[in-house]
């Protein structure tokens, strides 16, 4: 049992509030839910929405900053991911990015395949970012502290990671629609 | 493309050349994980400070794709034992989403004369590659010229990854 269950928000909830603080930049969204969830709440060329590929979703987002240090790239994380691929928390900090940030949506378990738990109730992953080196770290429960600490790092240099604890409740939101090579395609040309 | 390929027809290729050489095939983002064939290439890339380190190869591959939708023309160096790290992100990524990618892979276990960790890659990685359609070519001293040309068209062409195999001995690297 999550001590926190009672306060938490739903990761399209949280999601919804975020993007209404996005305009144009770059949003990298991982495999699974989030990505089906993202395309359903804003479709915006911006949005890369993989599928496959687990645990890369930072890694990609961080190949987009390095190669374009003027805008600011965020990407929508889960807490398997990001274990997946908890290398690269160690690869961003050492790079050090200013214009990165890594929301992590943490649910505690594997949402897309059966909510199978992870090890994220026992594992602080933004304890590891910090540890790592990431410059901003922030945990949150509640929409008005996402959006307080969101719009906070979108003025800040980063890189910058903000861990959302939300519940497991997942949108009503079918496959995305976009085959993948439109996507690589329409994301392209909407950050050039 | 230009070409400009120093030495004598069989001689060992020098790092220096062979940075050049992908960096006037317009390759401009360097990422990956060492191997001690590859130490002389990623020796140079550092000195060139083109070079970002990853610290797993489904990682630079990932860090690779980024940067292509980002405007740049990306390569992945990795020992083979990392295609097997990195198979996932290949296919479910890069094929998928048509995003090209070259390969640096140095050949470990070649003729099955090398640590016993590396026998068994050593003697897949060709049907590896040809079972996921990932098009690979093995640099020789002799068909330099043409195995870049061959690189840079099928990277164009296809939009997938392409593989590059360096055996031990064909470049220079660090301990001559």
């Amino acid at each position: 049992m999550r001590p926190e269950q009672g306060t938490l928000i739903s990761r399209a909830q949280a999601m919804e509030a975020l993007l209404e603080l996005l305009t144009d930049q770059p949003v990298i969204i991982c495999n699974g839910f989030p990505s089906r969830e993202a395309h359903k709440i804003a479709d915006r060329p911006t949005h890369f929405y993989m599928i496959g590929s687990m645990g890369n979703a930072s890694a990609i987002a961080l190949g987009v900053a390095l190669a374009k240090p003027n805008k600011q790239v965020i990407t929508f994380d889960g807490d398997g991911n990001v274990l997946m691929g908890m290398g690269t928390l160690a690869t961003v900090a050492a790079l050090r990015p200013k214009n990165f940030i890594h929301v992590v949506f943490d649910n505690e378990v594997y949402g897309t395949t059966g909510n199978q738990p992870t090890i994220s109730n026992v594992v602080p992953l933004e304890k590891v970012a910090k540890s790592a080196g990431y410059v901003n770290v922030e945990r949150v429960l509640d929409r008005d502290d996402l959006v307080y600490e969101f719009k906070d790092m979108l003025k800040k240099d980063g890189p910058s990671l903000l861990l959302i604890k939300v519940n497991e409740f997942v949108e009503d939101a079918g496959r995305v629609l976009h085959d993948p090579p439109d996507i690589t395609r329409r994301f392209m040309k909407a950050i050039e | 493309m230009c070409l400009k390929m120093s030495g004598g027809k069989h001689s060992v290729i020098e790092s220096d050349v062979f940075v050049q050489t992908m960096q006037d095939m317009g390759v401009n983002f360097f990422t990956g994980v060492p191997d001690s064939i590859l130490g002389g290439i990623i020796a140079e890339l550092m000195n060139r400070r083109l070079y970002t380190p990853a610290v797993r190869e489904d990682e630079a591959v990932g860090m690779a794709a980024g940067a292509y939708m980002a405007g740049k023309t990306p390569a992945v160096l990795m020992q083979n034992s990392g295609l097997g790290t990195s198979l996932n992100a290949l296919i479910s990524l890069n094929m998928i989403y048509q995003q090209p990618c070259i390969l640096i892979v140095s050949w470990r276990g070649q003729g099955g004369k090398d640590a016993p960790e590396h026998l068994v890659m050593g003697e897949v990685m060709p049907q590896l590659l040809d079972t996921v359609k990932i098009p690979h070519r093995t640099l020789t001293e002799k068909t330099v010229i043409e195995d870049f040309r061959w690189v840079a068209e099928t990277f164009m062409k296809q939009r997938i990854p392409v593989a590059l195999f360096i055996t031990k001995g064909v470049v220079k690297g660090l301990h001559p």
